[in-house]
């Protein structure tokens, strides 16, 4: 936090700021307001998020959040690349989690061109995107944790998070920009050593994640720093388009992979985690329940996966295997097209939506039957859940501010696009 | 009876002289209707009761570059009754490159009408707070229209001096 | 011979005073994350318990510009966040040094776009350049190794020709 200039906010901000309406009033109001700057160098703002606040005294009466400072300039650029160009692009949008929007993408690129993964490699995205689930909720949890004041258990969370790295080494060779998923597949089945580290994983992650719940929950500066600080009731959540734990922590069951299933999830049995008291406690018991749910979801994907080709068979549509290439003509031709032109998907229109960790991450497309999409537009949960943040802390104190940035979870990456 | 029937039942008889058109594309329903409307047919797909789509997921344009009318607003809307998605699409020429806002009805569409103005230069009339979302406020262009560089222009955005 | 021998034996010992400042400098670098996107995430990791920075005496990650000496940029740097960038180095005391973090810090990166800065040279003297996208952290206790190398070599002379802001100093009657 800075002393700020004139030069430092632009104009419009701050009368976005003073006009901001608030109800909140304070009685031994101080005679002078104050305006603080927050971010986009800030550890608490989770990447680089910049906020105003306006305060009395110490209570935040107004918020103007300032995005951009990330803006990549995605929907542009995918607009100038084919569909799986644009795959490594998709890891870098929720960098805490990249598997999940690898499985995002192409589902909705499958969802265009009217193709479908065979089973096996569908197991494998339901098992990596549960995992990606929990490394993101650790993340989020270690982080919370540490915005209000307990560092050991983020160093335990991340503990458990390399481990899930590991897998991903293992895996696709890359520690977190996996971008492991392919159109109608995946990029290789999965290795007999990665699935054992899967199953040594599993077993062992509840035991560690009460031993982290049990430093929290029982941590009386912990609890009360979240008990009742930040609250949105379910009308406001839904009203504001809140996903994800955010909208679950104030009670609404919504769950895309219950409510509009993809691959496999109606086959699964597992539990929507819900608490009812919209504050920043019950939305990290949200995502904390959830890694375990989470966990149960993988036991029964490895339970039920079954043996078979982890890629489609479509040449028009899907990349040949690397060995047929340099060794056959025709898949060569195929992979030349593909690589140079693309894969076509008929003309049309396509939302596709996945339960991310974070919440509902969708993608539109428009297509012309060319080999790179005229529009795609990303719809991310960061952004639509950093717009309820002025709600959340309105009439807070100004230490709260971390603590409810921390209880909402934004990547920037995703929010600026 | 089915979505697409329910909506094209229920708005017929709510909304007379309105024309709407419904077109269904791989299980995904499509409601197109005329600028005008726009505010006053999704306050109603709000707030029937048998509709429910309180959850508005996202709000986009597309630019067709050459066609009449150049800019497509698109809503994604989400019903948490009937866990149905409707898209609600809103043609807008150039040369009126301005809708109502619908930032009454759901609260969630401020930032994302925001986001559409910063990259396609629609103006959402009567939006509480129309300001850029991403770029700084002295940029001059839309970046997301066709006719934008994927490099941008060279100069439009100042670095610090060395 | 360990340096404590010596002082146990004689109390004291001599050197020259660039040799000590230097080895002082270079085991107790202060980093300023200037954590922006995915590459911060590597970063952190490079925090953790399993690859542990402190090992090379840098864990103390300050948040604040005024304490470091040695500015890690992690990230995509776009246009807009440029000028918090530089500001945040201007701020930071001399001397100082950067490590560019990652291909979109060194050359923009996968992001050839309208608002990714190609390369924060531009607007920054940098003195490591860090492949990856991103670095695995062994890769950046690497770098960090390296700076630690180029802090050794440098002298007292080198800082000779930096200008020190002029000093005003008040008169009282
Ligand atoms: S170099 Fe790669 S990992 Fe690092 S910030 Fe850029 S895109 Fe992200």
């Amino acid at each position: 936090m800075e002393r700020l200039t004139k030069d430092d906010v632009h104009p419009k901000i701050l009368e976005a700021l003073l006009d901001a309406d608030t109800d909140i009033t304070v009685d031994d109001a101080l005679e002078n307001e104050m305006i603080l700057n927050m971010g986009p160098q800030h550890p608490a703002t989770h990447g680089v998020l910049r906020l105003l606040l306006r305060l009395d005294g110490e209570t935040v009466v107004a918020c103007v959040p300032e995005l951009g400072y990330l803006h990549r300039g995605y929907e542009k650029m995918a607009e100038n690349m084919s569909y799986y160009e644009f795959i490594p692009h998709t890891d870098r949008l929720d960098y805490l989690s990249p598997m999940a929007n690898n499985v995002a993408w192409v589902l909705a690129v499958e969802k265009l061109a009217g193709i479908e993964a065979p089973p096996r490699a569908q197991y494998i995205r339901m098992m990596v995107s549960e995992l990606a689930r929990i490394a993101s909720h650790l993340v989020a949890i270690g982080a919370l944790a540490m915005d209000v004041g307990a560092l050991t258990v983020f160093l335990w969370t991340l503990r458990e998070r390399e481990k899930i790295l590991d897998i991903w080494d293992i895996l696709c060779g890359a520690r977190f920009t996996n971008s492991y998923t392919r159109i109608g597949g995946v990029a290789n089945d999965i290795q007999p050593e990665a699935l054992a580290k899967v199953k040594w994983f599993i077993n062992q992650y509840e035991e560690n994640l009460d031993e982290c719940e049990r430093l929290l929950n029982t941590n009386r500066i912990f609890v009360e720093r979240l008990d009742g600080v930040g609250v949105i009731s379910a009308k406001d959540a839904i009203d504001y388009g809140l996903t994800g734990p955010s909208l679950r922590g104030s009670g609404v069951e919504l769950d895309l992979r219950r409510a509009t299933p993809y691959l496999f999830y109606n086959e699964m049995d597992f539990k929507v985690v819900t608490y009812p008291e919209g504050d920043s406690l019950s939305r990290y018991f949200v995502r904390a329940d959830e890694t375990r749910e989470s966990i149960k979801i993988i036991r029964q994907v490895l339970d039920k996966m079954p043996q078979g080709d982890t890629l489609l068979n479509q040449p028009k549509k899907v990349l040949p295997k690397k060995t047929e290439i340099y060794s056959r003509m025709e898949e060569l031709i195929h992979d030349f097209m593909i690589v140079n032109f693309g894969i076509n998907p008929p003309a049309g229109d396509v939302y596709s939506a996945v339960e991310n960790p974070k919440g509902e991450l969708g993608f539109y497309f428009v297509s012309q039957g060319e080999g790179r999409p005229w529009k795609c537009k990303i719809r991310s949960p960061s952004f639509v859940n950093l717009q309820a943040l002025p709600h959340l802390v309105k009439g807070q104190m100004v230490s709260d501010v971390v603590a409810i940035i921390g209880s909402i979870d934004p990547v920037m990456g995703e929010a600026d696009k | 009876m089915d979505l697409k029937e329910i909506i094209a039942h229920l708005l017929k008889e709510n909304f007379p002289g309105v024309n709407v058109e419904l077109i269904e594309y791989k299980n995904e329903l499509t409601l197109r209707v005329e600028k005008q409307h726009i505010v006053k047919v999704c306050k109603f797909l709000k707030e029937n009761a048998d509709l429910q789509f309180t959850l508005c997921e996202d709000i986009t344009a597309i630019d067709w570059a050459k066609r009449k009318n150049r800019f497509t607003v698109v809503y994604h809307i989400f019903s948490l009754k009937s866990k149905n998605r409707l898209a609600v699409k809103v043609d807008v020429d150039e040369s009126d490159c301005s809708i109502d806002s619908v930032a009454s009805v759901w609260k969630t569409a401020n930032w994302h009408e925001r986001e559409t103005y910063d990259m396609y230069g629609i103006k959402f009339s009567n939006h509480p707070d129309l300001r850029r979302m991403y770029m700084p406020e002295e940029f001059e262009y839309y970046p997301l229209r066709k006719d934008f560089p994927v490099m941008g222009i060279p100069g439009s955005l100042p670095l610090p001096k060395k | 011979m360990g340096l404590e021998a010596k002082l146990t034996d004689d109390g004291f010992f001599t050197t020259k005073l660039d040799a000590i400042i230097e080895w002082s400098r270079k085991y107790s670098v202060w980093p300023m994350p200037m954590g922006i996107s995915c590459c911060a995430i590597e970063m952190m990791a490079a925090g953790d318990p399993k690859y542990d920075i402190a090992r090379f005496g840098s864990e103390v990650m300050r948040f604040t510009p005024r304490q470091c000496d040695l500015m890690i940029v992690a990230g995509t740097v776009t246009y807009k966040m440029s000028h918090v960038v530089r500001k945040i180095y201007d701020q930071m005391p001399d001397p100082k040094w950067v490590i560019a973090m990652g291909a979109c810090t060194s050359s923009g990166g996968m992001y050839r776009s309208y608002n990714v800065v190609q390369g924060i040279d531009q607007f920054l003297p940098v003195d490591i350049y860090l492949a990856g996208c991103p670095p695995r952290p062994d890769n950046l206790l690497n770098a960090l190794i390296q700076i630690q190398d180029k802090i050794g070599k440098t002298r007292a002379k080198d800082f000779q020709d930096i200008k020190l802001p002029e000093l005003t100093v008040l008169q009282s009657n």
